[in-house]
């Protein structure tokens, strides 16, 4: 399935778990430390660097472009460790994310009330997953080195749905489907 | 006694960054192909495939396997014979991490006092040092660059001997079913039982350093390791954790004696980016 953004609420609502989707347009970068920054902003009643609302923030810190690229690897990072600062980016409007790894339950209920969704890329395939990103500008942080906040603009980027907004979860599926332990 | 100048050092730990960063073992690659043409999940083989097709791009490219070029971690094997001369020995080895990371376009994921200010170092130092001292006059130098992700689930446990070999199973197959899909799976997994806390951690590590899937000397330990493997296979995790057969390639596991009162075992997770190269000077 193809999809752009920002997202709208047809399309995350559409979104099954299990899904193998590609997206086209503008996502945005944000690891640990821009996190933090993005939410300690929040908590001085501040303005977040971009216009988070229907957006996608992909949990990545590429590798340094080399001359001529675009960008260096570019794959996820663990998404666990965004969790504690999800809900409240939800909250504000946000509306994708895209990492690897399980999700809190904190998170998953927080996509159910703000209708959201949680994708995967291939974790370890950075070197092809840049070749889907056809731009990428610097936006806040260039402090934070690999964390800082970039705009990326991406064509046909290929992602799993994880966690849709009905409750689905593809890790828990996936696992009871092949699991022998019983 | 036999001189190694500690320039040399510096350029061939450089140059073992970059490659270990580029260039995906061959016994990864096999083993990543035998784990494809045993996966049930089309899912899974998709994974797999592209898990592949992105160690051919690496290469052809000479870019990064991964954007976690990881923590520079290095052993060494010092030959008692040798001499090294030209400066200090982790200097030199620091410099080459230093080197390697700043001119091969690798990222730098170190920070500094990581319990607050987490500042970047910049350039990937300080690299994480491991020094053995051995007969002859070489130094052996492996680089491994340790991704975050998977070193992230390690996991130790200080078993009562009682537990035993079921105690062992276990723990491990619990870690590496709780790490789930963090790891980046397929993954292969290090496990150090005996010695002290500190030795087992170590053991699981170096226990990564073996090809991938050559089964430990000792039998009892190599039916050990194919217990664990058949084990973990059968979680159903999978590449990446979208369910499937393939959630590790291998279980390495390295064995110390312990405490009559103790029985450490170690988890130490390589995800499938396993990435080492050595050199011997």
């Amino acid at each position: 399935m193809k999809i752009t953004t920002p997202l709208t609420n047809e399309v995350v609502t559409s979104l099954q778990a299990g899904d193998q989707v590609t997206i086209t347009g503008v996502i945005y970068t944000a690891r640990d430390a821009a996190h933090k920054r993005m939410v300690e902003a929040l908590e001085r009643v501040e303005e977040l660097p971009f216009d988070i609302r229907g957006q996608i923030i992909y949990y990545v810190g590429p590798s340094p472009a080399q001359p001529g690229q675009v960008i260096g690897s570019a794959g996820p990072t663990t998404s666990g460790r965004m969790d504690v600062y999800t809900p409240l980016l939800l909250a504000q409007g946000l509306r994708g994310m895209i990492g690897k790894g399980q999700r809190s339950s904190a998170v998953k209920e927080a996509l159910k009330e703000y209708k959201a969704v949680y994708l995967a890329a291939i974790g370890g395939a950075g070197a092809l997953i840049a070749k889907a990103i056809k731009k990428a500008d610097l936006v806040a942080y260039p402090e934070l080195g690999p964390e800082a906040i970039l705009r990326l603009e991406v064509k046909d980027f290929p992602a799993t749905v994880i966690n849709d907004c009905h409750g689905g979860d593809l890790y828990q599926e996936g696992k009871v489907r092949y699991s022998k332990t019983a | 006694m036999r001189d190694i100048p500690t320039q040399q050092i510096t350029q061939t730990v450089a140059r073992l960054c970059q490659e270990a960063n580029y260039y995906l073992g061959e016994d990864v690659l096999e083993a990543l192909r035998r784990g494809r043409e045993a996966e049930e999940s089309p899912v899974g083989r998709d994974v797999l495939d592209k898990i592949m097709e992105n160690a051919r791009i690496a290469a052809e490219e000479g870019v990064p396997l991964c954007q976690d070029c990881g923590t520079a971690v290095v052993f060494l094997e010092v030959g008692q014979e040798a001499h090294i001369n030209g400066g200090e020995l982790y200097d030199a080895v620091a410099e080459g991490v230093r080197q390697g990371y700043t001119q091969g376009y690798l990222r730098y994921s170190q920070v500094r006092q990581p319990f607050s200010t987490r500042l970047n170092t910049k350039d990937n130092t300080p690299p994480v040092i491991h020094t053995e001292i051995v007969p002859g006059d070489r130094l052996r130098i492996i680089v491994m660059p340790k991704g975050g992700g998977a070193e992230n689930m390690s996991r130790l446990a200080m078993l009562k001997p009682a537990q035993g070999r079921q105690g062992i199973i276990d723990f491990v197959v619990q870690a590496v079913d709780e790490a789930g899909s963090n790891p980046c799976p397929p993954v292969i997994v290090g496990v150090g039982i005996g010695g002290t806390a500190e030795k087992a951690l170590g053991l699981a590590k170096q226990a990564l350093l073996r090809p991938v899937g050559k089964p430990h000397d000792d039998p009892e330990v190599r039916e050990l390791e194919a217990e664990l493997l058949e084990r973990v296979n059968d979680l159903g995790i999978g590449p990446q954790g979208f369910g499937g057969r393939t959630t590790a390639l291998a279980v390495h596991a390295g064995v110390f004696p312990a405490h009559i009162a103790s029985l450490p075992v170690a988890v130490n997770i390589q995800c499938h980016s396993a990435r080492h190269k050595e050199a011997v000077l």
